[in-house]
């Protein structure tokens, strides 16, 4: 219904100053710094001096010592899809399993969830901190019980070897972010029509069968939604990279990267460019997603 | 008689209907009962171990048992006593309080707006809002590091405010959109016969009726805030204007060689155990809150 | 004192005409029953008058001020709407307040309008409850003070006793009819889709047919006082809604004109109108309109054989097989020993006939009983789909 004057423009009008201060908000707090995110990224502004900068062009992305050229950089990139790759695949799988068991009535359900939440709760630095504690190469209960147990010989320097550390990290993310996932696909789940249950009953399908042949295609939709979301969270970690491995190389995600040139070097116009390339991939990838997404729901409601 | 409540009855009357034949788990009861208790187990275990680190002191730090041999308060005095955590608790509870209210109030607004108001760019301006929740936080960093100088706030809590917002408004707005829409015409309509302006209705009418819905959501943006890190880390230095997850993080003992472990995990207890209150007496809210900003989007 | 006039009103919801060429005029203190099948538009109309939507043309004026960009407020109607809404979150006390309270009202005077709504819907003991405590008439009435309370000159009514079950329906109908009595000077619009509504409580209905398929038609097809409609219906459609069972329609041709007199053919059966000949041409098809109630059985120069019978105790439905038509004629008999397969004679008495031209279009009693006694009817016309 299009307003033509009178009532409903008057309604359209109040709409937008009932709008108004969130949106200037958000553009103040968000667009405007994204913008001068990306203008700084053509500077070679310095953290010291920051209103006293130079426009060098590319400079910073395809320069002698620009982003392209350093190893640094392109190991970022590397640690930071390995991670997503590895932390989004674990957390589907199991927070798949985990909505099921939600899914399920049961007397566990109300314990299920309060414990499915605590891990979301917790603020990540103080889970990586607490895994940090377990996963102590001298004192840590991990090693511990593994040494008992006999699964390893040595203790493993968990967050300090670089064969492993990332690895912890994804072990600690998948600890704490397979509730979120879990909550998304159970919503998907819920969907489901009761029906489809009973009626499958009736049949006499397997249950596993029902799971595979009904469930699974039923929430495919919500099930990629939440990969996604996941996907978009994992690619800019932080927290947990910078509090349980500091600065170190082996696991440096591209946002730990930013800061470091940012703060600790006060390359303000390097890393912002670093800022832009991941602002720029994370938008790239939404975009597509939502393409590939609108394909399934389209087919799933066909 | 809300629409959250609303949708939450419906959904216990299908599970009441579903009695009968419930058995949606796709393995038989001995793998879905060792799993529950496997995963209640793993979700659960590290914070218990914190728990008993935190009453370990010295070399009893070094045993890995569950139940400390000697309990003792002094992780916990020490916390308070060579930090100024009661500061930073403070800083913090200040900062997330300020940005829940901030995010409520301008997100209701606008999710009134944007979930019954029809208008040219309407679905334009929503896609951006939720693009905005995807927006890497080291993307606004060096724009918001100016932006928080030139507003003379640097080291204050008022430019952690500023900056979580970034983070708490698309998806309150988000969340709040999904709820608003649920209301039904009539009561808009009757608000508009009694004369109430829009300011009115949206909160004293609309707003008592979506509480459930705005307690989930501020819960959601609390959380956010209260867990904040990368900005409170860049955007403060001073240690009394730090809030909790920066000052856990910078922890240290004076020698500066091994971390004071059982201090650590104090501090750790001290910032999580009301957080997880908060989330077991919620969690039929949140969990509402949290698959409304995601499924109906 | 407040008049209600409507000129040249039209909507459409993009492309969808809703409401076309309405003109009304509503005196003070008129009961106006909007009525029709679904589709009509009879509730935009009323948001119209409430300024719930924007007309797309036409003017519409309360008390000779120009309303049409004028917010709900200050055009001092008030509504009950279909599904009550009743805030819930405030008692019913808060409820009927909550309005006044925004119009700057001192509180004493709030109290006094609230008490004597509260008289007049007998609301004592409710006052504290919220709406979800009530029972669905109790929730009615709540609605209909907080409408009183405002003291409008209009009260708009959006079917508000569709949500109540049949008992409960015929004694708010009643208190309603008391209500407007009781209130004596404000006008009431009422929209229905409930012909005995309808028949009622109007002191005037205006009937409203869709529009779909028929663009450019006006919209009312008829108003005016029910027992208007009911023996005078300016065209097919009028008579076809108004009244139950339906009228029984018989296609026929013109066979011969007198004065005030038209006999025609309805496959070999002849039947006498009472009504003017003007315009009408012999040969010209047309349909007969006949009501149940008025068909005479048991005697008269027709015979049919009864195919079906419906007993209701008070009287019987009989329904005879016409040569040439498709359906029944259906007729209403006091008798209940009718049998099924009976021969029965029947009539057609000519002063109750009907008789519409194939626009629809009804031909007009003769001089001596007005077809338009409400003065205002347009020439409407209907087309069979």
């Amino acid at each position: 219904m299009r307003p033509r004057g009178g009532l409903a423009a008057q309604r359209v009008r109040h709409a937008w100053w009932m709008a108004a201060p969130m949106l200037v908000v958000l553009a103040a707090v968000g667009g405007w710094p994204l913008l001068r995110t990306i203008w700084f990224s053509v500077t070679d502004s310095d953290l010291s001096s920051l209103g006293d900068y130079a426009f060098i062009g590319l400079e910073n992305y395809v320069g002698e010592y620009g982003l392209l050229a350093s190893p640094d950089w392109w190991q970022a990139v590397g640690n930071t899809l390995l991670f997503t790759a590895l932390s989004v695949a674990l957390e589907t799988l199991l927070g798949l399993g985990v909505a099921l068991l939600l899914n399920q009535p049961s007397r566990l359900r109300t314990l299920l969830r309060a414990a499915l939440l605590v891990p979301w709760a917790i603020p990540t630095v103080v889970s990586a901190k607490m895994w940090s504690w377990m996963l102590h190469d001298q004192f840590g209960i991990v090693n511990h019980h593994l040494l008992a147990l006999g699964v390893i010989a040595v203790p493993l320097a968990w967050t300090a070897d670089p064969q492993l550390s990332l690895f912890s990290v994804v072990l600690v993310d998948v600890w704490k972010a397979t509730p979120y996932m879990a909550l998304l696909i159970l919503a998907a789940l819920q969907m489901v029509p009761v029906d489809c249950y009973e009626a499958a009953r009736v049949d006499g399908v397997p249950r596993w069968q029902v799971f595979r042949r009904i469930t699974l295609p039923l929430i495919m939709p919500g099930l990629l939604v939440a990969m996604i979301f996941r996907t978009l969270d994992a690619l800019r970690v932080f927290d947990l990279i910078y509090v349980m491995t500091s600065n170190s190389r082996d696991t440096q995600s591209m946002s730990v990267f930013v800061r470091e040139q940012l703060i600790d070097f006060g390359l303000v116009g390097y890393g912002s460019a670093a800022a832009t390339c991941l602002f720029f991939m994370i938008a790239l990838l939404s975009i597509v997603a939502m393409g590939l997404l609108g394909k399934t729901v389209e087919r799933a409601a066909r | 008689m809300s629409a959250v409540n609303a949708a939450e009855g419906s959904a216990r009357t299908s599970q009441r209907r579903a009695a009968p034949g419930r058995r949606r788990f796709p393995c038989g009861p001995i793998v879905y009962w060792a799993a529950s208790l496997l995963f209640i187990f793993v979700s659960i275990f590290p914070l218990l171990y914190a728990l008993s680190t935190s009453f370990k002191q010295g070399s009893a730090l070094f045993s890995p048992t569950l139940w400390p041999e000697a309990p003792t308060f002094a992780n916990y005095s020490g916390v308070f006593t060579e930090q100024p955590f009661a500061q930073n608790l403070l800083n913090s509870l200040l900062v997330a309080g300020s940005v829940v209210t901030l995010s409520l109030v301008l997100s209701l607004m606008a999710a009134w707006a944007f979930g019954r108001v029809e208008f040219r760019g309407r679905g334009l301006l929503l896609m951006l809002i939720l693009s905005a929740s995807m927006l890497p936080q080291v993307a606004v960093l060096s724009g918001m590091f100016e932006l928080v100088r030139a507003l003379a706030m640097y080291d204050t809590l008022g430019a952690l405010v500023v900056a979580d917002l970034v983070l708490t408004l698309p998806f309150t707005v988000w969340v709040l959109v999904t709820f608003m829409r649920q209301l039904p015409k009539e009561l808009e309509e009757a608000a508009a016969m009694d004369g109430v302006g829009v300011l009115t209705l949206v909160f004293r009418v609309f707003m008592p009726l979506l509480w459930p819905a705005m307690v989930a959501t501020g819960l959601l943006a609390f959380i956010a805030a209260w867990n904040e890190f990368l900005f409170a880390l860049t955007f403060t230095l001073s240690t009394e204007a730090r809030t909790v997850p920066v000052a856990i993080a910078l922890i240290s003992t004076a020698s500066g060689f091994e971390l004071p472990w059982g201090k650590i995990m104090a501090a750790s207890v001290i910032v999580t155990l009301p957080l997880v209150a908060l989330v077991v007496v919620f969690q039929r809210r949140i969990v509402a809150g949290l698959s409304a900003g995601a499924v109906k989007g | 004192m407040s008049r209600i006039e409507l000129r040249g009103v039209s909507k459409d919801f993009g492309n969808t005409p809703v409401l076309n060429d309405i003109d009304l005029s509503i005196s003070p203190g008129e009961f106006c029953v909007f009525v029709g099948p679904s589709g009509c538009g009879k509730s935009t109309l009323l948001r119209l008058l409430a300024g719930l939507e924007d007309p797309s043309a036409g003017e519409i004026e309360i008390d000779g001020v120009l309303v049409n960009h004028l917010p709900p407020a200050r055009r001092n109607v008030a509504m009950v709407f279909q599904s009550y809404a009743l805030y819930p979150h405030m008692s019913v006390h808060q409820n009927m307040a909550f309005g006044l309270q925004h119009r700057k009202l001192p509180s004493d005077e709030i109290e006094r309008r609230i008490a004597d709504a509260v008289r007049i819907l007998q609301l004592d003991s409710l006052l504290q409850r919220r709406p979800r405590e009530l029972s669905g008439g109790q929730r009615q009435r709540v609605a209909i003070a907080r409408a009183i309370v405002r003291q409008p000159k209009v009260f708009l009514f959006d079917e508000p006793l569709s949500n109540l079950d049949a008992a409960l329906r015929v004694h708010t109908r009643l208190e309603i009819a008391r209500l407007h009595r009781a209130l004596g000077s404000a006008s009431m619009v009422y929209v229905t889709h409930d012909q005995v509504e309808a028949m009622t409580l109007a002191d005037r209905i205006v009937l409203l047919q869709p529009l779909a398929g028929r663009r450019g038609a006006p919209s009312v097809a008829q108003a005016g006082p029910p027992l208007d409609l009911y023996h005078h219906p300016a065209n097919r459609f009028v008579a076809g809604f108004i009244g139950s069972p339906a009228m029984n329609f018989v296609d026929a041709r013109v066979k011969s004109l007198g004065d005030e007199q038209v006999v025609a053919d309805a496959s070999g059966m002849l039947c006498a109108a009472r009504l003017s000949s003007q315009g009408l041409t012999p040969g010209e098809p047309v349909t007969l309109g006949i009501r149940p109630e008025h068909v005479v059985l048991g005697q008269g120069p027709q015979r049919a054989r009864v195919s079906h019978v419906e007993r209701l105790g008070e009287l019987s439905h009989v329904y005879l097989d016409l040569p040439g038509a498709s359906t029944p004629l259906l007729a209403k008999s006091p008798r209940d020993d009718i049998a099924i397969g009976e021969l029965l004679a029947f009539d057609f008495p000519a002063q109750v006939m009907h008789l519409f031209r194939s626009d629809g279009v009804a031909q007009a009693r003769g001089a001596a009983c007005t077809a338009t006694r409400s003065g205002r009817v347009k020439s409407q016309w209907y087309e069979p789909s």
